[in-house]
């Protein structure tokens, strides 16, 4: 009987136990679709055989677009014919992953008619994934998306979906408007999005402030987390009254200070802010007592990146202090000459972290006219090997005496 | 027929925020946890915003989707978002739709919980639900871990944050590399050449060149071009098989989990940190990989015994040292926890602090 559910003893074990079983939400789907019918029973024969059954990627799209839409075919077609093509979409999310259920529900129309019904919401980059289905229905569902007023999201080598904390519309610590930045950039590079023209990908990421809740530091080419540079707010009163509560502000606090510039003397709660690295522990520990200063703004760093294909890279410090601006046309001119830079001295599949472990971080900024600072180093170089740029000739000195 | 609309980018955020979002943007004071799992936001206006945070298995239905549209209906007048970490946050006006939206969201399955001093939800990848170079499923491993640690995402009883994050294979689709505890499928047998399919579907060239190592050379194998695995220079990365599906590394018998620990991205107290390797593999055993929550288990309650408050993984074995660390959890340290790619020798030990 086709719409019955396959035999699946091994996956059925994954519906048990207290965590939300994918298992049934693969089920939910499976009463209506017969996709979601076939891919359980390919999932059951991976858990049996220990090997997933997909087949390598694959070029479809929609017209127009070269990314958003991520190929994959079935290694066993014959078996489960209904899985043969199970394409994966990205749908750029609204900043913030904010919905209502109209717009919910409308999404869910729209793949309940043409997919499998199983979706990611969301996925690492931050997209509403729609997991499975075939070329023909990717017009039709690209169709009716943007009739809903949503778009297709980014995939290969071009800017990827910019994704942002949840910012100034529930935090106290939003330091500079994550989200109006992440829908500006998104609406800015609509085309570097939807067609790739890089060496690789170039993803965006904005926090709000230094806990960086979307692990932008981590996991974006550019990373943009919102730092203040005045002093800490302070409301003594709610000091106090940590204090009559039982916190223990020295150790927990104090002791946990990496700038080791806070005292406590039992009564008041004393900052030296100038020695501050903001790095939010005494503010996440005492929220009704400190917030983050009044003159905010970000850090933009830059070039963090996954393992492949030279090594994991965390992203470093290329702006100290950002004043964002809308329309923010400083950064985007800074990212359109990094482009440049990186577009023409990239290799194929180098993220521009890697690009500039290669060329180096100083021949970088020059190329792309940023200004060096001392908050973009740990430290200055241990080594002596140093690549000066000029020196002189006997002939200098005696034109120097000539009274240049 | 109608203009074929294309770039027009996502719906913009302000069509979705709730009122009382649009009212107190930017005017957020303070937020206090009330219990595991719900917090309040208080504006400097006075209002007070309540969200109730759900874990989710980030593989969902429509129909649960659905679910979701209902329970915002019912209780936040139709408004409601997702985390970074795939949780769905319901935001209330009400205090008193805590407790029933917490009764219909355990009716639905899903536990509330992962604020503050807990785990969150497990950032993840496809695996073999939808991944061809995965080395492990995902959703599955991800399954068996949460509901073993269940009780450490519905309470806030761990000294500091957990996260943890799963990839199922070293492109890092879900970037776990900074994470308290990374699950990371690993292959572990150099890529088997399918000769024939290789020169009618890549370029030798740039399967060659995506080796970081230099263990792929041209050379003519049965009279025609192809190209030849170093196998001693192979660590596995599959930079090849992306380039070209004639290398594939997937393999039953080798592929299977490693376990690194003590990363963190977030700037309190110690700079973000990359985790290390703590178990360099434990084979594939679904569907519960019973050896993989059993190993995470007791590093977790390790660390939950052992760190001070707000501790974090990696800060508790910076301090304590990571010989101890392997003497405490009884975990093994081989030759593979030795660092011998790039920079290799900045993760040597280079002083005598030691501890005994």
């Amino acid at each position: 009987m086709a719409d019955q559910l396959p035999n699946t003893p091994i996956l059925d074990e994954l519906e048990k136990g207290t965590w939300p079983s994918f298992v049934k939400e693969i089920k939910l789907a499976a009463k209506n679709s017969p996709m979601s019918r076939d891919l359980l029973g390919l999932l059951e024969q991976s858990y049996e055989e220990k090997i997933g059954h997909w087949k390598h990627g694959g070029i479809v799209g929609v017209m127009g677009y070269g990314g958003g839409v991520i190929g994959r075919y079935s290694d066993l077609p014959e078996k489960y014919p209904n899985v043969s093509h199970f394409h994966t979409i990205r749908i750029n999310q609204p900043s913030g992953w904010f919905y209502t259920s109209e717009a919910l529900r409308t999404l869910c129309d729209i793949w309940d008619k043409h997919g499998s019904g199983l979706t990611n919401m969301h996925g690492s980059t931050g997209d509403i994934v729609f997991l499975g289905c075939r070329t023909e229905a990717l017009e039709p569902i690209f169709s009716e998306l943007t009739e809903a007023g949503f778009d297709l999201g980014g995939s290969g080598s071009d800017v990827r979906t910019p994704s942002c904390c949840v910012g100034p519309a529930r935090c106290e610590w939003a330091c500079y408007d994550t989200l109006a930045l992440t829908y500006d950039l998104t609406m800015h590079y609509q085309d570097e999005l939807h067609r790739p023209a890089f060496p690789y990908k170039f993803k965006f990421k904005m926090s709000g402030c230094p806990n960086d809740c979307v692990a932008s530091i981590a996991r974006s080419d550019m990373s943009i987390i919102g730092i203040w540079r005045d002093d800490i707010q302070i409301n003594h009163d709610e000091v106090t009254k940590y204090a009559e509560g039982g916190m223990n502000i020295q150790r927990d606090v104090v002791g946990n200070c990496p700038g080791k510039c806070m005292d406590w003397d039992g009564k008041e709660l004393k900052i030296e802010n100038s020695y501050c690295r903001h790095c939010m522990h005494c503010i996440n520990v005492m929220t009704k007592a400190l917030r983050p200063g009044k003159d905010r703004g970000a850090c933009v760093l830059l070039g963090s990146k996954a393992p492949i294909v030279e090594g994991a890279l965390l992203s470093s410090v290329l702006i100290p202090f950002w004043k964002p601006k809308p329309p923010y046309t400083d950064l985007k001119d800074m990212v359109e000459r990094m482009h440049d830079v990186w577009c023409e001295e990239g290799k194929a599949r180098e993220r521009i972290g890697e690009f500039i472990q290669r060329v180096g971080l100083g021949n970088f900024l020059e190329e792309c006219e940023i200004d060096i600072a001392p908050e973009m180093v740990a430290h200055p170089r241990e080594n002596p090997y140093i690549f000066y740029e000029e020196y002189y000739e006997e002939d200098d000195g005696e034109e120097d005496e000539d009274g240049e | 027929m109608a203009e074929r609309l294309t770039d027009i980018g996502p719906p913009h955020y302000e069509k979705f925020l709730p009122p009382i979002v649009k009212e107190n943007y930017g005017k957020w004071l303070y937020h206090e946890v009330l219990k595991p799992g719900v917090m309040v936001h208080v504006s400097e206006s006075g209002a007070k915003l309540f969200t109730i945070r759900a874990g989710s298995p980030r593989l969902i239905s429509t129909e649960k989707i659905r679910n979701y549209a209902d329970l915002a209906e019912k209780y936040c007048g139709g408004h409601l978002r997702f985390t970074s970490r795939h949780n769905v946050e319901f935001l209330l006006t009400d205090e008193k739709n805590i407790d029933p939206l917490i009764k219909d969201l355990a009716d639905l399955g899903h536990p509330v919980g992962g604020i503050g001093n807990a785990i969150s939800s497990i950032v993840h990848t496809q695996g073999w639900v939808h991944c061809h170079s995965a080395a492990t499923d995902a959703s599955g491993v991800v399954k068996a871990v949460m509901d073993d640690l269940n009780e450490y995402f519905t309470s806030t009883k761990l000294p500091g944050k957990l996260r943890i994050a799963l990839a199922c294979c070293l492109n890092m689709c879900g970037a776990v590399h900074c994470s308290d505890i990374a699950i990371l499928g690993i292959h572990r047998r150099p890529p088997k050449v399918n000769h024939d399919t290789l020169r009618k579907m890549c370029e030798i060239p740039s399967v060659s060149a995506s080796c970081p190592t230099a263990a792929i050379r041209p050379a003519t194998v049965n009279g025609n071009p192809s190209v030849e695995v170093l196998e001693d220079r192979c660590m596995f990365c599959a930079n090849c098989y992306t380039v070209c599906p004639s290398m594939p590394l997937n393999d039953p018998l080798n592929d299977g989990i490693s376990i690194w620990i003590g990363g963190k991205v977030s700037n309190a107290r110690h700079e973000p940190m990359f985790s290390k390797l703590a178990i360099p593999f434990i084979p594939n055993n679904p569907p519960r990989w019973p050896e993989v929550t059993t190993a995470i288990r007791n590093i977790v309650e390790l660390w939950a015994a052992n760190a001070n408050k707000y501790e974090r993984m990696g800060e508790w074995i910076e301090r304590i040292g990571w010989p101890k660390f392997f003497k405490m959890s009884g975990i093994e340290f081989q030759k593979e926890h030795i660092d011998d790619f790039k920079h290799a020798g900045l993760t040597f030990k280079r002083s005598t602090h030691i501890t005994f």
